[in-house]
């Protein structure tokens, strides 16, 4: 057995000088975002301001979804606000790390030459581990390191930066594990990114199917949130009762999902998944032997699962409207915070905004890992083959945008109806319901095609960064956005970045032509001007 | 003789390496034509240029009567290409792949296509995720050759072959020549090239260091001659055109000029010649002869 993870520390470093700047990269952003954050909020908060925000957190069932109000302290009101976007951004960076330095080494064969070397089966793994842990301990004590400075509790300091960290290794873990089950480093990364996109639904749902303590100030979240990694970063409640011991939870459950990763490893060829091949037709299909009919085939499959997940969710948000509602009714006096998170004074139309909302940056993702396969064709891929054909440039491109474009309204569309049907059959008058909140979806496609528009040129100027760049556009116009823009408090001009800032707040508000019609023509400016660059650049194929 | 392809002073600069230095190549109509050069000398950026996928800094290149970078559209409807790592959609079947493969380049023969797959021995319902490099190649070798084109551009084609499936490629080849097309053969085979090829041009760092028929190319190098003499050879080394000589008792072997071989002939009977052998460089040497001199003058310059 330990023969198998011979070479473990020779492939530990090759994996850090590998990774010399990337990972740096991610550590001190999310550092200097931290001391952004914070210096943000700064500590003149009055001990009335404070107990009025940990309220706004407290009591809007809504609001808890985004965090965990837990006191009315100022290191609490920071973990309150801060806690998900922090931990989406740690756990992403360790998702995209272990997929890098595990699956994707055998998508390029690099895996292959590894292991022909005198190195264990399980060395590469368990290196990938190791740097990951080692850079998650690193933020944890930067986070520490930065909360102290800015004058908070020395020890919660350093347990508001060991629950980003025991929340990153959790999602490395995972990604370990998604590694070995997916066929593919994309199939590896989708898979970890959904449970991580669940994880957060569902701390969410438990915190807001949680109870507020009489004064409004503390949630103690229902069963659910103990479900959810997020949900345990949480409950370690940083700031106020300091609950170290959650950290034995992590790693036990890191310890459980990197033994399930090691286990699947030897229960498979390298460069393959665990599910069986299938052998297929002889010959193809009418309906593929086109550019646009091969993207489709490409893409059909990722398309379809996010229709049903995106559906589901719909589904759900729709059906709890009802309850919202009612909820929402016993309060008074929180209209003006619903006005400045939704726009609108009308509770429930507010709530749809937020989810619709978060539902556009989800659904923006599927456009940009789309597009993304443009470049994994292009360099590792058999996009030259295919531009060696009577296919041009502009058509194999154009084939790809088209199809994302399209899937990505058609994703706008379902969350729209099925949102809008079930709020009708709850709530009574389908129609009027189903028709306002596929509007409410519709109005958020232009602001995913900037964000598209945006891929497509970095991919036609810059292609060896094209992943890198496409992600800092999108994790730009997240954070920047209306949602966590406006929960950051983060200045005007900042939040005017984000294409999503200028969609229209419907239902609560009434569509204007001009904010769409501005950002379809971003979109559109955005798109040609990468489509002539991609024309006018070689083909950049990663081997010699 | 009309050419396919004609290449003059063509430079192409990746960042500050260049890849091709005014590399210059002429492939008539209807040859097979030998390209060959070690890793990096610059093979397969000649053929991403020629396809278009890669911008040319200068240069003059005409290719099937157009213009590689403006008119590739209408070009690739004429041609073929295999590239060096062939690279497949994982989810998609072989056949699948021959079929868009042949649609997208402009059509493709039933018959022919079926023939080839037997040919092969591939199995077009496998997911090409689980072919190997070999099946990997001949799945793009049958998508090239059951397409009606003029000009087939093939990079390494045969390296993930086995020796039978090396067999049906060559007579894959000899077959689309006696219809009339055009084949660039970029290869590190040797017994390929000189089983197939017309003619050759030898690439070393982006630059044509060689070009002609394997005769030509024979010519103009050395011969190895081994011979054993009832006397020790003397002043061998002073001949004009020896080189290499080694001497074993009585046993002598050197290389020659192939136009100085009468006259050292002539030196040798004087020693009693007991017997002897000569060699004609294969193709190899021919290409180790232009690798070679880097080599040597790396180990030893006071030689040079």
């Amino acid at each position: 057995m330990s023969q198998a993870f011979t070479g473990t520390l020779a492939l530990t470093w090759v994996a850090i000088s590998r990774d010399r700047i990337q990972l740096p990269v991610w550590i001190l952003a999310v550092a200097a975002f931290m001391v952004a954050v914070v210096s943000i909020w700064n500590g003149d908060l009055s001990q009335e301001e404070l107990v009025s925000v940990a309220q706004f957190y407290g009591v809007q069932p809504a609001v808890r979804m985004f965090g965990l109000a837990s006191g009315a302290t100022l290191g609490a009101y920071i973990m309150s606000r801060g806690f998900v976007v922090f931990a989406v951004l740690v756990a992403v960076m360790s998702i995209l790390f272990v997929v890098r330095h595990t699956r994707q080494d055998e998508d390029t064969g690099r895996a292959e030459l590894i292991g022909s070397a005198s190195v264990g089966r399980h060395a590469n793994l368990a290196s990938a581990f190791i740097v990951v842990v080692g850079a998650n301990v690193l933020l944890a004590v930067l986070i520490g390191l930065i909360l102290t400075f800015k004058g908070l509790p020395v020890a919660s300091s350093f347990a508001a930066g060991a629950a980003f960290a025991g929340i990153g290794i959790f999602f490395a873990g995972l990604a370990g594990l998604a590694a070995q089950l997916a066929g593919t480093s994309r199939g590896a990364t989708g898979l970890a990114l959904a449970g991580l996109g669940l994880a957060f639904v569902v701390a969410g749902i438990g915190n807001i199917l949680g109870r507020v303590d009489e004064a409004g100030v503390r949630v103690v979240s229902a069963w659910p949130a103990w479900l959810s990694p997020v949900g345990w970063g949480q409950q370690m409640r940083a700031f106020e009762e300091d609950h170290w011991s959650l950290l034995g939870l992590f790693a036990f459950s890191f310890l459980v999902l990197a033994a399930g990763a090691v286990f699947l490893e030897t229960r498979r060829d390298t460069g393959k998944g665990l599910l069986p091949e299938r052998r297929g037709p002889s010959a193809a299909s009418p309906g593929l032997l086109s550019p646009v009919g091969l993207v489709w085939r490409l893409q059909r499959g990722v398309f379809l699962s996010w229709a049903v997940g995106v559906g589901l969710f719909g589904i759900v948000v729709g059906a709890v409207s009802a309850d919202l509602e009612a909820m929402l009714d016993e309060l008074e006096g929180f209209d003006e915070i619903f006005e400045r998170i939704g726009g609108t004074d009308v509770i429930v139309d507010a709530a749809f905004v937020t989810f619709m909302g978060i539902l556009a940056l989800v659904i923006t993702i599927y456009a940009v890992q789309g597009l993304l396969r443009m470049r994994a064709e292009e360099s590792d891929g058999p996009a030259e083959s295919v531009m060696a054909t009577a296919v041009s440039r502009r058509q194999w491109v154009t084939s790809y945008i088209l199809n994302i474009a399209l899937g990505t309204a058609a994703l706008f569309l379902i969350v729209g109806l099925t949102v809008g049907v079930t709020a009708g059959i709850v709530m009574g008058d389908v129609a009027a319901w189903a028709a306002d909140l596929v509007v409410a979806g519709l109005v958020h496609i232009p602001a995913a095609w900037v964000v598209a528009g945006a891929v497509v040129l970095a991919f036609g100027l810059f292609p060896r960064r094209t992943a890198l760049l496409a992600w800092m556009v999108f994790v730009i116009a997240a954070v920047t956005g209306p949602f966590i823009g406006a929960m950051l408090d983060l200045p005007e001009w900042i939040q005017n970045i984000s294409p999503f800032i200028h969609v229209p707040a419907v239902p609560g508000e009434s569509v204007t032509a001009a904010p769409i019609v501005g950002l379809l023509g971003m979109a559109v400016l955005l798109t040609g001007a990468g489509l002539l660059a991609f024309r006018r650049r070689d083909i950049d194929v990663t081997s010699v | 003789m009309p050419t396919a392809i004609s290449i003059f002073g063509l430079v192409k600069n990746f960042g500050s390496t260049r890849a091709l230095d005014a590399f210059d190549m002429t492939v008539w109509d209807n040859e097979v034509h030998g390209f060959l050069g070690p890793n990096g000398a610059g093979k397969s950026t000649t053929i991403r240029v020629l396809l278009g996928l890669l911008r040319r800094d200068a240069g003059e290149i005409d290719l099937l009567g157009g213009d590689p970078w403006r008119d590739a559209v209408a070009l690739h409807r004429r041609l073929a290409y295999v590239p060096d790592d062939v690279k497949l959609w994982p989810t998609l079947t072989g056949g699948e792949v021959i079929d868009l493969m042949g649609k997208l380049r402009g059509g493709l023969d039933p018959a022919r296509r079926a023939e080839m797959l037997d040919r092969f021995k591939l199995d077009p319902t496998k997911k090409c995720g689980t072919y190997s490099k070999g099946n990997r190649q001949k799945v793009a070798i049958v998508a090239a050759f059951a397409s009606d084109v003029e000009l087939f551009l093939l990079d390494e084609p045969t390296s993930g072959l086995d020796p039978l499936m090396v067999m049906a490629f060559r007579e894959t080849v000899t077959e689309a020549r006696r219809e009339g097309r055009t084949v660039v053969l970029s290869s590190h085979i040797f017994a390929d090239v000189e089983a197939l090829c017309d003619r050759i041009t030898i690439i070393r760092q982006g630059k044509t260091v060689q070009a002609g028929t394997l005769d030509e190319l024979r010519h103009l190098t050395r011969t190895l001659i081994e011979v054993e003499t009832e006397r020790t050879v003397d002043d061998l080394e002073k001949l004009p055109g020896v080189h290499a000589v080694e001497r074993e008792g009585l046993q002598t072997s050197f290389q020659v000029d192939s136009d100085e071989i009468d006259r050292v002939l002539r030196h040798l009977v004087q020693f009693g010649v007991k017997s002897l052998h000569s060699a004609p460089p294969s193709l190899e040497e021919l290409f180790m002869r232009h690798y070679g001199d880097e080599v040597s003058e790396q180990k030893k310059p006071e030689e040079a």
